[in-house]
């Protein structure tokens, strides 16, 4: 994450989160943990028609991990379910060096943090915001 | 010492000229004569050791004996016989866990202290789930210390075995084995020393410490990865059953049988390290040419700039002991507002090089209420300007990071 502009998009969602905060929803939270470093994010949905209403997340961990909760939320807040989870796939794949110019593009901030597929030691931290909304969408789907 | 020529010794260096190496504490570099000391013995004596009766096979042995008998007096130990050559220190615990685990009955109890590394802990803690064993465990105080008063209270008439590193791989405290292995012995109980981390940094005589069992990696004291040792008292060796079934560990086998090798090859089955041996043997030989003292002088020295300049910068909290030399080159330190990852990561940019993590010591972290931490680690070959970009890395990152000051 050496250049920095890409550097003040993630500290300025480290350091003044729009999301993170408490948010009323009942059964569709979940959590997510990087045992190894210790990134711990609990996110919350509120769900309307497929639609995600509202979103927010609370957790400690390193800046990359907390930055990355945040812009996800940025992004996927007022999406289709489908569109949050098509989403998740390009990030996914950004990160490990597979998506196309076009598609990070897509990512909006997000794309920020291409970066770090170059960087393997974090990419637990960049992805886990993002592995916690698959599961809460696939939980939220049964 | 001259600095400037002992690091000419080390590769690394005149490869990564600029790159300040301070997370010595999880593997140290390697001079030349380590790296010729292994190549040597492929390209010179090449063969299996301990198995042939031809000329090379022999050459072989004798460097792999040899190596045995560098690291006896490196330590004290009173024969060869005493010095088991395993991987690491990890191997090397995970050998006691298992064989004289085995000699440990229901309702025994081990006792462990909060700072052990996760290879000095888990191989206990399994041991004592599957064994039925009582792990108790010993407290350290707020300055990361085990009083004396807390380690008595950790045994009982029931404690078979203590377990206890000589050097926090996360606060750099020394635990004063000497006196904990006497009392051990008082009640009855064996007593393991971790030297992981002290064997390279202070000197260590088995004797004079009166320890059970001591184990240490080469690769943390300018050896080669994959080669450690376990020294145990013979009279223990002797009682404890192979850790390991195989090749050149046995003395007869028959179809329903086997007898066991004499010491210490009853612990070192399959073919072993011989290159590996032969440069840990290289390696303290470099320790004693330029002599431990001084290189403990050295350490000394370095580790009061470092303190001194973590110190000073602003929003830095050193965690454990309050004086430089109570570290042993060991500094793990919080800069508030900035996770340890983004630490190392920030420094790495600078070609700073520490470790940021729970250090293979999460009861520790828990201990600490803390998840992670950064750690600086030095070595004597570290120079007092890789110190000083130390500090200078750290004081800029709150900038950095989006922080005003």
């Amino acid at each position: 994450m050496q250049n920095s502009f890409y550097r003040e998009i993630i500290n300025d969602h480290n350091l003044y989160p729009t999301h993170k905060h408490e948010l009323g929803c009942a059964g569709c939270e979940h959590r997510g943990i990087n045992p190894n470093c210790g990134d711990d994010i609990t996110l919350k949905l509120q769900m309307e028609d497929g639609v995600i209403k509202d979103g927010a997340y609370l957790g400690d961990g390193c800046a990359i991990s907390q930055a990355s909760a945040d812009i996800m939320l940025d992004l996927i807040i007022g999406k289709r379910k489908e569109e949050a989870i098509r989403l998740t796939d390009i990030f996914l794949r950004m990160i490990k060096g597979e998506a196309t110019e076009d598609e990070i593009e897509e990512l909006e901030e997000a794309g920020a943090l291409t970066d770090v597929s170059h960087m393997p030691a974090r990419v637990k931290c960049a992805v886990l915001a993002w592995h916690t909304l698959e599961q809460l969408l696939h939980d939220n789907a049964k | 010492m001259d600095i400037k020529e002992i690091r000419r010794d080390f590769p690394l260096f005149q490869n990564y000229p600029n790159v300040a190496y301070l997370d010595n504490a999880a593997t140290t570099q390697r001079p030349e004569r380590v790296l010729l000391a292994e190549k040597r013995f492929y390209e010179e004596a090449n063969a299996n050791p301990l198995r042939g009766l031809y000329e090379l096979s022999q050459k072989a042995t004798d460097i792999y004996e040899d190596a045995r008998e560098v690291v006896r007096a490196f330590i004290g130990a009173r024969s060869t016989e005493e010095i088991v050559f395993t991987r690491n220190s990890t191997e090397s615990l995970n050998l006691l866990a298992y064989s004289y685990g085995s000699l440990l009955q229901e309702g025994d109890e081990i006792a462990i202290s909060v700072l052990e590394h996760h290879s000095n802990l888990i191989p206990w803690q399994q041991l004592a789930k599957k064994k039925r064993l009582k792990l108790q465990w010993i407290e350290i105080d707020e300055n990361g210390r085990i009083t004396e008063d807390a380690f008595r209270r950790a045994l009982s008439e029931k404690t078979k075995l203590v377990s206890m590193t000589l050097i926090s791989n996360v606060l750099g405290t020394r635990n004063d084995v000497k006196k904990f292995a006497r009392i051990a012995h008082e009640v009855g109980a064996v007593f393991v020393c971790d030297g992981a981390q002290g064997v390279p940094h202070v000197p260590v005589d088995v004797n004079d410490l009166g320890v059970d069992f001591l184990a240490f990696s080469g690769h943390k004291m300018l050896g080669p990865m994959g080669i450690g040792v376990l020294y145990g008292r013979k009279e223990l060796l002797d009682r404890m059953p192979p850790f390991l079934y195989g090749g050149e560990m046995i003395e007869y086998v028959g179809k329903e049988e086997a007898t066991w090798a004499e010491l210490p090859h009853k612990f070192e089955a399959g073919t072993v390290n011989g290159a590996g041996a032969a440069g840990l043997a290289a390696a303290i030989q470099y320790y004693e040419n330029i002599g431990f003292e001084k290189i403990v002088k050295r350490e000394e020295e370095l580790g009061e700039l470092t303190f001194r300049t973590l110190s000073e910068i602003p929003h830095v909290t050193i965690l454990g002991a309050k004086d430089a030399a109570s570290h042993h080159g060991i500094f793990s330190f919080m800069v508030e507002g900035v996770h340890p990852h983004d630490i190392a990561e920030i420094l790495s940019a600078d070609d700073v090089c520490v470790r940021a993590g729970h250090h293979c010591a999460q009861v520790l972290m828990k201990e600490l209420k803390v998840n992670s931490t950064a750690r600086v680690s030095i070595a004597f070959y570290n120079t007092e300007e890789e110190i000083i970009r130390l500090g200078e890395s750290i004081r800029s990152l709150r900038r950095r990071m989006g922080y005003a000051e």
